[in-house]
């Protein structure tokens, strides 16, 4: 399995499209960065409009690398699905355009072990991804921006929160929040593999699983008790943003935030297991038809 | 209790035999694209596989390479089932399916060296540059598949058909696309492997000439079902020689041999085809001249391809006649 993996890589490695992902997320930080450090202080008079008089705090210190990494991940963590399925959705539909899906099967390695490797391949390209994303979006950040104490919006049903999470609380909720929104969009390449099966070139896997996700977030997003009670709890888009309950502080009694705590850490970890449980039902079902499959390709 | 002699000849001729398939079936949708299909391929032979487009050949070996999955029938290979033991064959069979698709972003090195992994051997550099050299790709080694001509992708794909020394080599339409040049090479590399190497191989091919050439047996399909199998010596019989006369006046001349013994074997009404047992060519032209007939030229020819013409037309013709 591991010589696979590695031969796997090495495939994934020389394909210009690869690149493509990671040009993308450069391209994207770089115009945010470039943004605020040339007006953000508009942004954040926008943002602290409603709690002027309420509210104190050096608006120029605010827009610090943290606070900047955070806005980052808000925009861009929606739009690396599509990313993702550029690779994942080619795993197999790629091999099967090219023709070398014949002589894939051909060899003395089982379609299961095709499958795995092909999951585990996308998996670490999502990996490799969002470190370039903590790079860019993070580690970058500090450096153009310093760091310091950290502001969160939240929309919390009508209301708007801001919390304020110190300095030395925040780099572990930023490593926790990337290693979740891995197994988020693992669930995005899962998909995008299951679908890579049933097609002969990569562009419909790629728009099915843009479709999916457009579609389920879509759905996600309606407030109606009917689909919230019944549809919701079991689409992985649901969780996708999950992530942002890491910096959702917990506070006292007073309003007063708790340094290393979470508000709702049951959340989060029920929405992990989802997307996990989620995962294994696609690849599960991916290896399945696999194993039925006719290569007539 | 078996006696010795009885098991031991037992035991060999299973050995012997590479490929075993029997009653192999495949049905897509409500067609069969193969029907109860056997055959054998022994160790060491040149089987050729015939048929025209769409009788089957790439689906039962697509089923050999278990690309494709049987409705029916067993596939055994080196004495194993293929459905229980299909690692450990696949380990002995080089294949090339139809065109040699690769990596066309990768070098011919890095194809080669991937897919040598992937069949489970030790890759060193000099494995595969001999390879390389074998097939005369060993300038272009570092060089994009993307490339290449279609005969040096031909001929990369049997590197890495080749490149784990298989015992069994399957070659599904080799010559496809290739110019002259190309398919002599490639029949050159066929009967090398053959002869110098041992290896048994089977190939495919719409260019019967090809089979007539290489192959020792060989198997006849039509609408995924076997017309005949057997020897390529056998099967040329020189019962089968189409002759081609040419004359000053050929329409007398058919005239002339409607009226003669010579009418059972006349294939064509308006042309001067005969299908015939080669050792009567001479008399057919006594006759002729004793007829007064001015020969400008007599051809024949016992080639496979106008006994494969033979039986599929019959084939068609039954057909025709049942509906």
């Amino acid at each position: 399995m591991w010589k696979l993996l590695q031969i796997e890589l090495f495939k994934i490695s020389k394909r210009p499209r690869t690149y493509i992902a990671f040009i993308a997320v450069a391209a994207i930080v770089f115009i945010f960065q470039f943004a605020f450090k040339a007006d953000g202080q508009s942004y954040m008079d926008l943002m602290l409009q409603s709690v002027k008089d309420t509210f104190s705090f050096d608006r120029v210190q605010a827009i610090n690398g943290y606070f900047m990494c955070y806005i980052i991940l808000n925009t861009l963590l929606i739009q690396v699905p599509i990313l993702i399925a550029l690779i994942a959705a080619d795993s197999i539909s790629g091999e099967a355009n090219m023709g070398t899906l014949r002589l894939l099967i051909s060899k003395p390695v089982s379609r299961t072990q095709i499958i795995l490797v092909k999951f585990a391949a996308a998996t670490i390209f999502t990996i490799f991804l969002l470190l370039w994303m903590a790079v860019t979006a993070l580690f970058l950040s500090i450096l153009i921006f310093g760091s310091g104490d950290m502001l969160v919006f939240r929309s919390k049903g009508d209301e708007s929160q801001i919390l304020l999470i110190t300095k030395d609380d925040i780099m572990w909720r930023y490593y926790a929040a990337f290693a979740y929104a891995t197994v988020a969009l693992t669930v995005i390449a899962a998909l995008s593999l299951l679908l890579s099966i049933f097609a002969e070139n990569s562009i419909g896997p790629i728009i099915a699983t843009v479709c999916i996700v457009i579609v389920c977030t879509i759905i996600s997003n309606i407030n109606v008790p009917v689909i919230d009670k019944n549809v919701k709890p079991f689409l992985f888009t649901s969780y996708l943003v999950g992530w942002k309950g890491f910096f959702y502080i917990g506070t006292d009694v007073d309003g007063k935030t708790i340094k290393g705590s979470l508000e709702n850490w049951p959340a989060i970890r029920k929405s992990l297991l989802i997307l996990i449980a989620h995962i294994f039902i696609l690849i599960t079902a991916a290896v399945v038809v696999f194993k039925k499959k006719d290569i007539l390709s | 209790m078996i006696p010795l002699s009885v098991y031991l000849y037992l035991q060999l001729s299973t050995m012997a035999l590479t490929i075993d398939v029997t009653h192999l079936s495949k049905k897509f949708n409500d067609t069969y694209a193969v029907n109860d299909l056997s055959f054998t391929v022994n160790e060491g032979d040149i089987y050729g596989f015939l048929g025209q487009n769409g009788a089957g050949k790439s689906t039962t070996i697509r089923m050999l390479l278990t690309l494709i999955q049987p409705t029916s029938g067993n596939i055994e290979m080196f004495g194993k089932k293929l459905s229980i033991s299909r690692s450990e064959i696949l380990k002995q069979v080089g294949a090339v399916i139809e065109k040699p698709d690769l990596y066309k972003y990768l070098s011919a090195y890095e194809n080669l060296s991937i897919f040598a992994k992937m069949s489970g051997i030790k890759v060193s550099k000099k494995l595969l540059m001999d390879q390389l050299k074998m097939v005369g790709l060993e300038d272009r080694a570092k060089d994009n598949v993307r490339t290449f001509s279609q005969g040096m992708k031909q001929r990369l794909g049997i590197a890495v058909a080749l490149v784990h020394n298989p015992a069994l080599i399957i070659l599904d339409e080799p010559t496809n696309g290739l110019d002259p040049q190309g398919i002599a090479d490639i029949r050159n590399l066929i009967l090398k492997l053959s002869r110098e190497m041992g290896k048994t191989i089977l190939i495919s091919s719409h260019l019967l000439s090809e089979i007539e050439l290489i192959a020792n047996r060989m198997i006849i399909i039509h609408k995924g079902k076997k017309m005949v199998e057997g020897a390529v010596a056998d099967l040329l019989d020189p019962a089968h020689t189409l002759v081609e006369i040419d004359t000053l006046n050929n329409i007398e001349t058919t005239q002339l041999l409607q009226q003669s013994k010579w009418v059972p074997f006349i294939q064509t009404k308006n042309q001067l085809q005969l299908m015939m047992n080669k050792t009567a060519v001479p008399e057919l032209i006594n006759d002729l001249v004793e007829m007064g007939v001015q020969i400008l030229s007599v051809n024949s020819s016992h080639s496979l391809e106008n006994y494969f013409l033979s039986l599929t037309t019959q084939s068609e013709n039954v057909e025709a006649f049942t509906n």
